[in-house]
């Protein structure tokens, strides 16, 4: 997917002022956190599964070669097998090659923000293979060619109305005169126009929640049963999943789906958690021939070590984005990539770039409520603050906050002069606001004020009210 | 260097170390080995059996699966034709071929049409049975074998499983004791599919509000057989 994050200021305006966006985040910004925090209410160990999910995560992610090596076993030994991918190229590859080798001609999949990530569908449909998005939030884009815009609730940004323009413009077979403007409608529709997919295609293609360790196993969440399906009805199920997905053993995986569906959903459990071990087993009545999975490092490797190792933590759920005030305001395609909100601030720009995605860990007010929900506490403020320090540092800052610190950093460094400038600048501003008491616009923070005034200084520097003050005690001591 | 390769030696390379020397690693398969339990809600785990099968029935119902209790299995084909009655469904069932269903009285209604196997794209009714179920959070699991297709489980319209109460297990590591337990070893002899299932299929990708039967089944039927006096 071609990356649009460098123009993130002018993508997040546009969404500002999309008044149908607008109505679509404030539904799944109120619903989400409030249904979360119902679910989480539900079950008192909560906070201590969360300290043990990430526990479990880190424990992982610090023996990952080892765990990869056995996980690789275990899917051999089910029939199964393993294809490596350092890169996206690399794994688009292996799921092409796989896809051919049976002369596929139509691929399910159900959603994947991996598959995504590597550009899966624009590979398969420039060879020939027409990929069908069964997830219904997934299909709903897919039909109008738009990146998702959130990793859980792909269509969140689309109201029924804009749903049912799309399924009408597209579903030529439709009779016009059918109401389709209720969402049980357009689930029905999309319903029976998928079905027939599910049952002619040569492949099916999934995500993967847990790659397990001990099992050789996938694990995939669900709630449509889209993803099932996907994976029974063809030949050849191809599992594409990075390789941070790994978990030790089927016990660390329930921790891990006890966290999962009340951090994204505020489900108790989702409809659907399937565990896939290798291809279908002799006497088996149904189920797939073969069983592949591709395993995608594509930058995972290279956090390791280093100040965004935590990230690999990360289990996909979204409460961060739901939570996060940012991305309710602007949604998802702001962002300009596969991964939106928090989580995406952090991740694209070790993916795709800092040049790229620079303004992305820079739209954040630090309020701290993405780590508060992270079911596995990952520290995303601090590592967004790590990618500004790696800016500034590589030069990349803006020239304006570049040459403002520089010359702050200047004056801090003469205190006398500094509490001079400070004090002149609080006189002068509470001497020009003393009618209103505030400022409607500020000269250099237009950007600022645009949105709300700046209180007026009430005259005196806190140095020199401190200063003030410290003289009054020794004269009070002295007396 | 192959991509694995490549991979593995990245990996080391950040972790500032090469392979695991033999004890660290001896050490970690100790754990895999061990399945240690992590944390377990008290919630399904701290009841007796009968709490907890009605702890599994409250919260199955709240995410609406049908629950119909029966004191006996023989009661099962009843139960099937009334609820298909009363659903208003043709009595037709795709039935998994497994012994325990086989063996009940379904002679006593001949009127229920039964078609045994793996599904078909026509089917409206599916008739399952499964290894058990978990209290915990309403789930029925159910595994893919030589008598149990997947297909069935999402396939047609409506879904209905038999459960006797002594299937009910707390939490979902009891479950995987259960897998566990069965004949065989290594991940070959795990069955190819697990399906934990809790509630019908459900989407919510349209305004967020929750519509059943998106793809899967739109009603799943719970019978569930107080077992206590026949095991």
């Amino acid at each position: 997917m071609e990356a649009t994050s460098h123009a993130f200021a002018d993508n997040a305006r546009a969404g500002l002022a999309d008044p149908v966006l607008r109505r679509a985040l404030g539904m799944a910004g109120a619903g989400f956190p409030a249904r979360r925090a119902e679910a989480i209410a539900r079950l008192p160990e909560f906070e201590a599964l969360r300290d043990q999910g990430k526990a479990i995560k880190d424990h992982t992610i610090a023996h990952l070669d080892f765990y990869l090596e056995i996980y690789e076993k275990n899917v051999t030994a089910s029939g199964g097998a393993v294809h490596w991918a350092r890169d996206a190229a690399e794994a688009r590859a292996a799921v092409l090659g796989i896809c051919r080798s049976v002369g596929a001609k139509i691929v399910t999949k159900g959603k994947s923000m991996v598959a995504e990530e590597i550009a899966l569908n624009e590979h398969l449909e420039a060879n020939g293979i027409t990929p069908v998005e069964t997830d219904l939030g997934e299909y709903i884009i897919q039909l109008r060619h738009e990146p998702p815009s959130h990793i859980i609730a792909p269509a969140i940004h689309l109201m029924k109305e804009q749903v049912e323009e799309t399924f009408r413009a597209s579903h030529t077979a439709l009779d016009p005169t059918r109401p389709l403007s209720e969402a049980p409608q357009l689930c029905a529709e999309a319903r029976t126009m998928l079905r027939p997919h599910f049952l002619a295609a040569d492949v099916g293609i999934t995500g993967a929640n847990f790659l397990v360790a001990e099992t050789g196993s996938s694990i995939i969440v669900t709630n449509e049963g889209n993803g099932d399906l996907t994976q029974t009805l063809p030949k050849i199920h191809i599992v594409v999943a990075s390789l941070e997905k790994i978990v030790p053993t089927l016990e660390d995986a329930a921790t891990l789906l006890r966290l999962l569906a009340r951090s994204a959903t505020g489900q108790e459990f989702s409809s659907y958690t399937t565990m896939s071990t290798g291809p279908r087993r002799p006497g088996d009545l149904d189920g797939p021939e073969q069983y592949h999975v591709v395993l995608i490092d594509n930058g995972r490797s290279a956090l390791i070590g280093g100040e965004f190792q935590d990230m690999l933590r990360c289990l996909r759920c979204a409460a961060c984005l739901n939570h996060c005030p940012v991305y309710t305001a602007i949604g998802g395609h702001a962002y300009g990539w596969v991964y939106p909100g928090p989580m995406g601030a952090v991740l694209t720009p070790a993916l795709i770039g800092l040049d790229e995605a620079g303004d992305l860990p820079n739209a954040s007010s630090f309020c701290g409520r993405c780590e508060s929900v992270c079911p596995v506490r990952i520290p995303l403020p601090k590592m967004m603050r790590h990618w500004r320090e790696r800016q500034f540092a590589q030069g990349k800052a803006p020239a304006v906050y570049r040459n403002g610190l520089k010359l702050w950093a200047w004056a801090a460094r003469r205190p006398a002069l500094y509490h001079e400038l400070v004090e002149l600048q609080a006189r002068l501003l509470g001497w020009l606001g003393e009618g209103r008491g505030r400022f409607r616009s500020l000269p250099l923070a237009g950007d600022w004020t645009r949105a709300r005034d700046m209180p007026a200084p009430e005259g005196r520097s806190f140095h020199a009210l401190w200063a003030k003050r410290q003289r009054a005690a020794r004269q009070k001591i002295g007396r | 260097m192959t991509a694995r390769d490549d991979v593995l030696g990245g990996i080391r390379r950040a972790l500032g170390r090469g392979a695991l020397a033999e004890g660290a690693a001896g050490e970690l398969d100790a754990r895999v080995a061990a399945h240690r339990r992590n944390l377990i809600p008290a919630r399904a785990a701290a009841l007796d059996p009968p709490a907890r099968v009605d702890l599994f029935v409250a919260m199955a119902e709240a995410v609406q699966t049908t629950v119909a209790r029966l004191a006996s299995a023989a009661a099962v084909p009843g139960e099937v034709a009334r609820y298909l009655a009363a659903e208003n469904l043709p009595a037709e069932l795709a039935m998994a071929p497994d012994p325990t269903l086989e063996a009940l009285p379904w002679n006593e209604r001949p009127l229920v049409q039964i078609r045994r196997g793996a599904a078909t794209a026509g089917d409206a009714v599916s008739l399952t049975p499964c290894l058990a179920a978990v209290a915990e959070t309403g789930t029925l699991m159910l595994v893919s074998g030589d008598h149990t297709p997947t297909t069935l489980n999402f396939l047609p319209d409506t879904h209905i499983v038999v459960l006797r109460a002594g299937q009910v297990v707390a939490s979902y590591e009891d479950g995987w004791d259960l897998l566990r337990r069965r004949p065989g070893d290594g991940p070959a002899a795990l069955p190819r599919t697990v399906n934990f299932i809790t509630g019908p299929s459900r989407t919510g990708d349209i305004e967020q509000k929750i519509e059943l039967g998106a793809h899967g089944p739109r009603r799943l039927h719970v019978i569930l057989v107080d077992d206590a006096g026949e095991s």
